[in-house]
């Protein structure tokens, strides 16, 4: 059987934090296919990068090249699939990420390979390759086996699992990059970096933070008065500031900041994945949901099933009485 | 500039129950309320935007039941100029690759400058639809746009990655975009504009009528099968707060008081 190779995910210079879960995933799975599990590091300069890698106890496979200093999908494209074809591998696996999502469907489909995106978990039964992932807001798991294939691609979603500690030392092999020209058609153009507001939410002590829940800014004056009494700052979910209600730099959740505050306030927010996954670090979580099926409640503290818009007052009150 | 937009009628499930029927495949949507999908009514919007600054014509695309037809009416009313919806019960609809190859069947005699998808879809959540449409009619596509400037034969698009941070490639045209929520501020559909709806195109089509052999677009033609869903274990370590909510605001007061929280 062949291998897995796990493609390692890097940005301006760091490995990022899926790349270290992926490490947690597939040595364990391998043991299981009865394979070797390795690594595979695409980028410039990845010599640091790769001696991290390493230290999980698997083969790293490197192709350092200058065109690979920022990413581009169809490099990244060109690449797997030449190498698909030398190594066939049994797995090839990366991270559910705006990297990994912008080329591993578009690979699948020229390969004609099944790709399983988004998986929290992966299973071998009985020589079946089977992933657990996550439909309808969170509410349902699915298991999704892959039929037969010479190879089985499959992302992982970020935060899934806990990165493991470093193992025994591994090894670190170059490989020659197979991409030997240039990509006309696609240009990497530049980064531009997240908007700085007025408040940073990162050093928040006590934030509140608001959800779809909040239905208009009209109603964002009673959580401000609650924010004013107990010091809070006010952040939101993605789909609060996708409404404009909140602006967008006090974002939590993956795709805007991670944040550890002493106490976090959810309010009318449901927790989808990506939103638990910038606030569980949060040291007490309270969330007041009508649906008592909600997410958030996984991971909150304190829970109260009802609407914000009578809670809200009447604890600001309350917090006023007690507080004197 | 002559754009398609790919749409899907989603169940909005943020606050409610779900249910997996006996069958341990599906779920009971009996009571759940289905509307375009998030993402999507965010590329229809951007769609229409380019076509108001641009020029040109717009159309949707859309594989779904006959009741969806309320919402591609709801595109039209915003601006686009005619839609195109699927309806096939052999498509394999559990495998985003294969509605990218249904997708790609009903674009490949059509002529364009951009496809629209939205990037991800409420239900599934896969992702990849709109990347895998891109490889399927051999086009550029760029995914999590959250921002796109129309140039001269080019597209630049500003993906949105992980932490906020914005990546800006340079595509040619013709491309696929799939767009991320809150690129834009979608509008309400103007009076007129519903008006204008009922008269605008709809056709409905099967795979036959697309030329798509039905054997390619099967549940036997997908590598992946829905084995089991199942409504996951929820581990909660959360106090719950009972009472009117007067109380539980009172209760909850005295939690973060005393325990010092605020």
């Amino acid at each position: 059987m062949g291998k897995i190779l796990v493609l390692a995910e890097h940005r301006q210079g760091e490995l990022r934090d899926i790349s270290y879960e992926m490490m947690a995933i597939a040595p364990k799975l391998a043991e299981d296919m009865g394979c070797e599990a390795e690594a595979l590091l695409i980028g410039s300069n990845l010599d640091d990068m790769a001696g991290k890698l390493s230290g999980y106890g698997v083969k790293v496979n490197v192709i350092d090249d200058p065109v690979f200093e920022n990413f581009n999908a169809e490099k990244y494209q060109k690449v797997l699939s030449s190498l698909i074809d030398e190594m066939k591998p049994a797995v090839l696996m990366t991270g559910q990420t705006a990297q990994g999502v912008d080329f591993m469907p578009a690979l699948a489909v020229e390969k004609k390979l099944p790709l399983i995106a988004e998986a929290i978990d992966l299973n071998y039964e009985d020589g079946a390759l089977k992933a657990t992932r996550t439909m309808y807001s969170g509410k349902v798991n699915a298991t999704v086996a892959f039929k037969p294939a010479d190879t089985y691609l499959v992302t992982i979603r970020e935060g899934a699992v806990e990165a493991p500690e470093p193992a025994a030392a591994g090894s670190v092999e170059k490989l020659d990059s197979p991409l030997k020209e240039d990509i006309p058609y696609r240009k990497f153009v530049e980064y531009i970096e997240a908007e700085v507001g007025d408040v940073d939410i990162t050093q928040s002590e006590i934030l509140i933070a608001v959800g779809r829940g909040l239905k208009e800014d009209k109603n964002l004056p009673d959580i401000e008065e609650l924010a004013k009494a107990i010091k809070a700052d006010i952040a939101g979910s993605r789909a609060a500031t996708d409404a404009g209600w909140i602006p967008h730099d006090r974002q939590v959740g993956t795709s805007g900041k991670t944040v550890k505050p002493k106490l976090y306030l959810a309010l009318g927010i449901s927790g989808a994945f990506q939103h638990v996954a910038g606030m569980k670090g949060a040291k007490t979580v309270v969330a007041v949901n009508k649906d008592p099926e909600a997410p958030i409640f996984t991971v909150a503290d304190y829970a109260i099933v009802d609407d914000m818009f009578k809670v809200v007052p009447a604890l600001k009150e309350k917090l006023g009485e007690l507080k004197g | 500039m002559k754009s398609f937009v790919c749409i899907k009628y989603v169940p909005d499930t943020s606050e409610a129950e779900v249910k997996v029927n006996p069958d341990g495949k599906t779920v009971d949507d009996s009571r759940f309320s289905y509307d375009i999908n998030d993402a999507d009514n965010y590329a229809v919007e951007e769609s229409v935007l380019i076509k108001e600054d641009k020029g040109g014509e717009v159309d949707v695309l859309s594989i779904g039941p006959k009741q969806s037809e309320v919402m591609i009416r709801m595109a039209l009313a915003k601006g686009c100029d005619r839609a195109t919806r699927i309806e096939d019960e052999r498509i394999a609809g559990h495998d985003p690759l294969i509605i990218a190859r249904v997708l790609a069947g009903a674009l490949k005699d059509q002529e364009f400058d951009l496809v629209f998808t939205g990037c991800m879809a409420a239900d599934d959540g896969h992702m990849s639809t709109g990347v895998a449409l891109a490889e399927e009619l051999g086009v550029n596509h760029a995914s999590m746009v959250k921002e796109v400037e129309v140039l001269d034969g080019k597209v630049k698009a500003h993906r949105e990655l992980e932490g906020g941070l914005m990546e800006v490639v340079e595509l040619e045209l013709p491309a696929v975009l799939t767009i991320q929520t809150g690129i834009n501020e979608p509008r309400y559909a103007p009076i007129r504009g519903i008006r204008q709806a009922q008269k605008k195109e709809l056709n409905v089509k099967s795979l036959d009528d697309l030329g798509l052999d039905p054997a390619e677009v099967s549940f036997d033609a997908s590598g992946i099968i829905l084995e089991n869903l199942y409504i996951p274990e929820v581990e909660s370590a959360a106090e719950f707060i009972e009472g009117e909510p007067d109380e539980k605001a009172e209760k909850l007061a005295s939690i973060l008081v005393k325990g010092g929280l605020v």
